[in-house]
């Protein structure tokens, strides 16, 4: 088994750029900033597909592959037996995340060398985009749910400053707080849900807490699973608030308003962290906690039906959105709902286990067609200098590589074979057939939705009126154009990838084959979602104005999100803020100031009333003075026997 | 030494000791006060001496004590007069009125 410490470099070169160009790049290396930051991590996702090529071909033993600890240091050491370590873990879906993360990252620097081109501060912007991936690769690579823990919150964190890098703009600071604390939030159970697993599994490693957890006669297993609060069990409850903090994350409803929001951000950012990386950082955390998930059917049910429901809350909103990213970032939330909910439907081990696999492959498949979605948006956005999809249309002319691009990654998107969506969805469509009959008519309903949706938002990008673009930079230089090539490249072949002879929910191989009876139901639903597209927005019409007043209050209220954001401002500032915060403030005002004013004032008002004795007249002091002695001489003489 | 009885030094001593309280009693001159102080000191030193002779004759602690507070009224004086001259300097004055902005 050859040694693996060259991936501790992996995460360690953004770091290094990061610290470089956030401490000295300020001023002078605005230029190189975006060559350092690429040229970097070329480097890193080269050696991350060293890694992954290592792995897959050395660490197979006996048909299952190792999990592998590259590095550990012991960080925090709490008790004997708990520590929190540094430490690369690597397994299957370590090393897919791996490559994936480095790769998309690297499409961005390579894009945003391009897109960026004149802005100001952009030492800065790569340094968070620096900050961001290390902080990602490390999230990725834990070996401990501490170190995890402490990652997570480095990715919020570069997310919030990636999303406020416009922080001259108010609606930019206003998404960046919204993410930062809607996710923080969410974070808050993911702590405590990391608290109860640990508490009882007496340690925070991930090889062992699993290892405990799962063998159901252990004390760790049976302690977890014998405590009960509110009727349901201790392991119930710490998996379900895992599983919150990554919806948080992961921008599962409820908790998926920062998502739209968060578009306020560079175009690239959003590709990178909000529609390929950080994002399906939830799914990941529950596929790296999925054999303890699989013991409690509870919340593994949970899981199922919130991503089930959040893949159709947000295909329905997408289809009304008339802003490309908010389109783009429904539809992501939408196919992160696809991968929970195959998680949500799989089991352990071998075939049953195939939603975990298709989850998986979802997430690498997805990762190129919606950054590819999203860097095709960032030059459309280029272009036009509008996220308004009214602005646009017509541009299939002027723009022929984004065109193409965008083609490929919608048609990726809806299902259509051969592009890389169409597997992994026929994947996760048919562990749901098996497992949950309900789930898989929802993810059927949504995959139509989804590929009409797509289909408007390319219709009315590139078809339809032509738009009046002024200015003629062309469709963007080289280094945006590059990127788009590959990332199509890698759409088209991503589908062919034997995925689940590397990952699998026990890292044993077994063979997946498309069944083409089952898939004609649901491609043949795209095809007429396609079709239906294609007859509404195609040419400029007004039937989609017709069909929106027909729908009436259904269509005003997705296109208003289904008031969600509205619901949360109610529930904040008119019941936390009036309920608990206004009379918590006047607990504080009243009751805790007016006690401590009331001592000090009682302290005063007696220095006030003794100091009245000192009248400075030497006299009257002496007078005192010699009638204190005369009575106390009176009293010696006349009391004393 | 013979035929003055201890009873008239006691009365020449009380004498003085309330000459001296009225003298500071109703002077503000700093100075005349601390001259009040002398007598007031000098009026207890009159009755250790007179009390030393008449009780206990072959003892000397009444005298010891004289000494002591003569000695302890000298630097007193001395201290004393400094604060005076300080003060007169400051307020070109040396009335204990109006030195009353430093009662708290």
């Amino acid at each position: 088994m050859p040694g693996y410490l060259y991936t501790l470099l992996i995460p360690l070169l953004p770091l290094a750029v990061f610290l470089v160009l956030g401490l000295f790049g300020r001023k002078k290396m605005d230029a190189a900033a975006g060559i350092i930051g690429s040229v970097v991590l070329l480097t890193a996702a080269i050696l991350a597909i060293i890694t992954a090529y290592n792995y897959f071909n050395t660490a197979k033993v006996n048909q299952v592959y190792q999990e592998i600890i590259a590095c550990k240091y012991t960080w925090l050491q709490f008790s004997p037996h708990v520590s929190i370590d540094m430490g690369i873990l690597l397994d299957p879906i370590s090393v897919l995340m791996l490559v994936v993360v480095t790769f998309i990252s690297l499409m961005v620097h390579v894009f945003s060398l391009g897109y960026m081109k004149g802005e100001g501060r952009l030492a800065a912007y790569y340094a968070f985009l620096s900050l961001f991936t290390f902080s990602m690769l490390g999230l990725v690579l834990s070996s401990n749910i501490f170190q995890l823990y402490i990652f997570w919150e480095l990715v919020g964190l570069s997310s919030y400053l990636l999303i406020g890098f416009y922080f001259d703009k108010p609606s930019a600071v206003a998404a960046s707080k919204k993410a930062f604390i809607v996710t923080r939030f969410a974070d808050l159970g993911f702590l405590i849900g990391i608290l109860i697993l640990a508490l009882n599994a007496e340690t925070l490693d991930f090889r062992i807490l699993i290892e405990r957890l799962t063998n159901t006669q252990s004390s760790w297993a049976l302690a977890i699973t014998g405590a009960s609060f509110m009727g349901f069990s201790a392991l119930t409850w710490g998996l379900v608030l895992v599983f919150a903090g990554g919806a948080g994350k992961s921008a599962m409803f409820p908790l998926h308003i920062w998502l739209p929001d968060a578009m306020e951000g560079p175009t690239p950012v959003s590709a990178l962290i909000h529609a390929a990386t950080m994002v399906v950082a939830g799914v990941y955390l529950v596929a790296r906690l999925f054999p303890v998930f699989v013991m409690d059917g509870m919340a593994l049910n949970i899981v199922a039906y919130t991503g089930a429901f959040s893949a159709l809350f947000a295909a329905v909103i997408a289809c009304t959105q008339t802003d490309i990213k908010r389109v783009l970032a429904y539809s992501t939330m939408s196919q992160i709902g696809y991968m929970m909910f195959a998680l949500g439907v799989s089991k352990y081990g071998g075939e049953a286990g195939l939603g975990y696999m298709a989850s998986m492959f979802h997430l690498f498949t997805h990762a190129f067609f919606k950054s590819l979605l999203f860097l095709g948006a960032g030059a459309v956005i280029h272009m036009v200098h509008s996220n308004e999809i009214k602005g646009m249309g017509g541009l299939r002319k002027l723009m022929p590589v984004t065109h193409i691009s965008f083609l490929v990654a919608c048609l990726a998107i809806a299902g259509i074979p051969p592009f890389a969506g169409f597997f992994s969805k026929e994947e996760i469509l048919t562990a749901a057939f098996r497992a949950n009959k309900f789930i898989y008519s929802i993810g059927l309903l949504v995959s139509g939705l989804t590929a009409f949706y797509m289909f408007r938002l390319y219709f009315s990008i590139f078809w339809g009126k032509e738009a009046a673009v002024h200015g003629s930079h062309g469709e963007g230089t080289a280094t945006m154009r590059l990127p788009l090539v590959i990332l199509t490249a890698g759409t088209l072949l991503a589908g062919f990838v034997p995925f689940s002879n590397y990952v699998s929910s026990d890292s044993i191989p077994f063979a997946t084959s498309v069944d083409w009876i089952f898939s004609i139901a649901p491609v043949a639903l795209a095809a007429l979602a396609i079709l239906l597209a294609a007859n509404l927005y195609k040419k400029e019409n007004d039937k989609p104005q017709k069909i929106a007043s027909l729908l009436g209050g259904l269509y005003q209220s997705a296109y208003r999100k289904f008031y969600i954001d509205e619901i949360y401002v109610f529930i904040t500032k008119k019941i936390i803020f009036n309920g608990i915060g206004r009379p918590a403030a006047w607990i504080d005002k009243n009751m805790v100031d007016g006690l401590m004013n009331g001592m000090a004032s009682v302290t005063a008002e007696a220095a006030a009333f003794i100091k009245g004795i000192q009248s400075g007249k030497i006299q009257s002091y002496t007078l005192y003075f010699f009638g204190g002695i005369a009575c106390l001489a009176v009293m010696v003489i006349y009391l004393w026997k | 030494m013979t035929g003055i009885p201890l009873s008239h030094i006691l009365i020449v001593s009380t004498g003085l000791f309330f000459i001296g309280m009225y003298g500071l009693f109703t002077r503000r001159n700093m100075i005349t006060m601390l001259m009040a102080i002398e007598l007031i000191l000098n009026s207890v030193n009159i009755n250790f001496i007179a009390f030393n002779k008449y009780l206990y004759p072959e003892k000397l602690d009444g005298i010891f004590f004289t000494i002591f507070i003569i000695t302890i009224a000298a630097a007193e004086a001395a201290v004393a007069i400094a604060i005076i001259i300080n003060l007169y300097r400051n307020h070109h004055s040396i009335d204990a009125e109006d030195a009353g902005e430093m009662k708290f």
